[in-house]
Formats: structure tokens, C-alpha cells, sequence
């Protein structure tokens, strides 16, 4: 297999990632409003703790799309 | 298909060399300088008249100082606020530089590893200066949790000094493909609108990607603080154990 088709394949493999960080932000946000439909009260204190997991959650789907933006444009 | 990576060269704009240093003041430089510009100038005009019942603007200066004073303040305690003029710069300065890229056509600094890997190592040697120099060698109960069985501790304290070390490489990557990605999509979308257009009988269909692109630049634009926040937010977490290491 040459490179260059080797690249595009990897670039799609590492491309799934993304999917596997849309479960965790999914797993987040939804805990995050059982918890608030329990007790509505205390859910507006926890929303910095909300949006603060749910950016670095997202970090580790983006650090796939890099790989793979790494594999089309830059290797 | 137009290219979304070309958006991310540097140009140099006053070539400086210095031996085989190239110093050249180039456009990342001249964003970094406009942000730095608009920030101060920010500050002192709405910080002139200092009164007591703040004026609109003043307001806003004082919810930015109060919004990272609490952070920090909530994250280390007093005796962190000796951080504060740091940690407000970052969050102020990242904040900056991504909103400014926001602006069509303008260059985004913190796109660039280069940049954001310096401010992570900053932080990174701050909390390790500060840690060793306030804690002395206690600073490594960091990585001796407690309450960990005495069988499995050898394995669990390598584990945290791997992840101890892999802190300024997530930091600075976070910050780097967020702003990375962002405006790669951007661009991509935008050509999906130039290509429909230019292709005859499509060209009805040209609107939908522009919908979509616009969609994108609000999520941008909430990306752009979004991702200064936790940039702020996790230094002040790091800065934490560096004063209380052991939690």
C-alpha cells in the first residue's frame, strides 16, 4: 500500500474518535440533568462544573480530528 | 476545493535576523500586539473615572476581574490570589486572541501549537517552581495519593507522575485543536458555499451551507471563551497542587 492511500485510510480511522467523545459528552450532559431533575435547586451551581467537564471531555474527541488532520495535511 | 489549511501561514512582515535567529515581526505577532493593544486600552479607558458605583463600562472590567477572582479564588483559596495578576492575564490574553480570530479574514494566534504550548510550559514551570520552593521535597506527596493499598502504591504512583507529566501537553493541545479545527470548518464550509454557487443548477441550494456556517461561528465565537475559561480554570486547578500538594 502506498503512503499517500495509507494516509487517507488513517485519517478516516482516526476520524471514529470524535465518535467515541460525542458518548462522553452525551454521558455528561444527561447525568448532569438527572441530577438536576432530582433537585432543581442545587443545579444552577453545579453549571460552571458542567460546561468546565463537558470542554475537557471535548478535548480528548478534538485530539482525534488533530491526528487526523495531522495524517491529510501535514505528514 | 479551496484550501482550509493555507489560513494558518505565518508571513513575516519586518524580517529580523539575528544571526540565524529568525525574530521577524510577522502577522502572528502583529495579532498578538493588537490583542495586547485592545486589552490595555480596554482597561484604562474603562477603569478612568474609578467610581465607586461603576458606569457600564467600568462594569464590565469589574465582572471580567470578578469572574476569574472567584474562579481562582474558589480553586486555591486566599493565599492563591498572589496568582491573580497571572492567571487574569491568561484568560484575558487567550480570550483576546480568540475572539479576534473570529473576525473574518484575521489571523488566529492561539491556532498555532507554538503559542499555546508556551503559555502551558509557563504555567508548567510556575507550579513547579512554586511547588518545590513553598513545599520543598513534601511537593511530591503529590503523587503518593492517600488511602491507596500498599501493594498496589508503586503502580499508582507511577501512574500519577505519567499523568503529572502529560499536563502541559493536554493543556496546550486542548487550546491548539479547538481553535485548530474550529476555523478548518469554517473555511471548509465556506467553500461548500462558493462551490454551490459556482455550480450552476446547485446554486439554489447555496444557502444551506451558509445557514450552517453561520450556525458555526456562534458555536465558535461560545468556543473561543469556552476554551479560555478551562485554559484559566485548569491552571488554577494546577496552581492548587503546587500550594496544597496531597489535596
Amino acid at each position: 500500500m502506498d503512503p499517500a492511500s495509507a494516509k487517507l485510510i488513517g485519517a478516516g480511522l482516526a476520524a471514529i474518535g470524535t465518535g467515541a467523545a460525542a458518548i462522553g459528552v452525551g454521558n455528561l450532559f444527561g447525568q448532569f440533568l438527572q441530577g438536576a431533575m432530582r433537585n432543581p435547586s442545587a443545579a444552577d451551581g453545579q453549571f460552571a462544573n458542567l460546561i468546565f467537564g463537558f470542554a475537557v471531555t471535548e478535548a480528548l474527541g478534538i485530539f482525534a480530528l488533530v491526528i487526523g488532520l495531522l495524517l491529510m495535511f501535514a505528514l | 476545493m479551496p484550501d482550509p489549511i493555507h489560513q494558518f501561514d505565518i508571513h513575516p512582515i519586518v524580517p529580523i535576523k539575528f544571526g540565524s535567529w529568525d525574530l521577524s515581526f510577522t502577522n502572528s505577532s502583529a495579532f498578538m500586539a493588537l490583542a495586547v493593544l485592545l486589552i490595555a486600552g480596554f482597561f484604562m479607558v474603562s477603569l478612568r473615572t474609578r467610581s465607586l458605583v461603576p458606569t457600564r463600562l467600568q462594569s464590565l472590567a469589574e465582572i471580567a476581574h470578578e469572574f476569574v477572582a472567584s474562579m481562582l479564588r474558589n480553586s486555591v483559596g486566599r493565599e492563591g490570589m498572589r496568582f491573580f495578576p497571572f492567571v487574569f492575564t491568561l484568560f484575558i490574553f487567550i480570550f483576546a486572541c480568540n475572539m479576534l480570530g473570529m473576525i473574518p479574514g484575521a489571523f488566529t494566534v492561539t491556532s498555532h501549537l507554538i503559542v499555546t504550548a508556551a503559555l502551558a510550559a509557563i504555567v508548567f514551570l510556575t507550579v513547579l517552581v512554586v511547588g518545590f520552593t513553598k513545599n520543598g521535597l513534601s511537593f511530591l506527596r503529590l503523587f503518593v495519593p492517600e488511602g491507596v493499598p500498599i501493594y498496589v502504591l508503586p503502580l499508582v504512583t507511577v501512574i500519577e507522575v505519567i499523568s503529572f507529566l502529560s499536563r502541559p501537553i493536554s493543556h496546550s493541545v486542548r487550546l491548539f485543536a479547538n481553535m485548530l479545527a474550529g476555523h478548518i470548518t469554517l473555511k471548509v464550509f465556506g467553500g461548500f458555499v462558493v462551490m454551490l454557487l459556482g455550480a450552476g443548477s446547485f446554486a439554489a441550494l447555496a444557502p444551506l451551507p451558509l445557514l450552517l456556517a453561520i450556525a458555526l461561528t456562534a458555536l465558535e465565537v461560545l468556543v473561543a471563551f469556552l476554551q479560555a475559561y478551562v485554559f484559566t480554570m485548569l491552571t488554577c486547578i494546577y496552581l492548587n497542587d503546587a500550594l496544597h500538594p496531597g489535596h
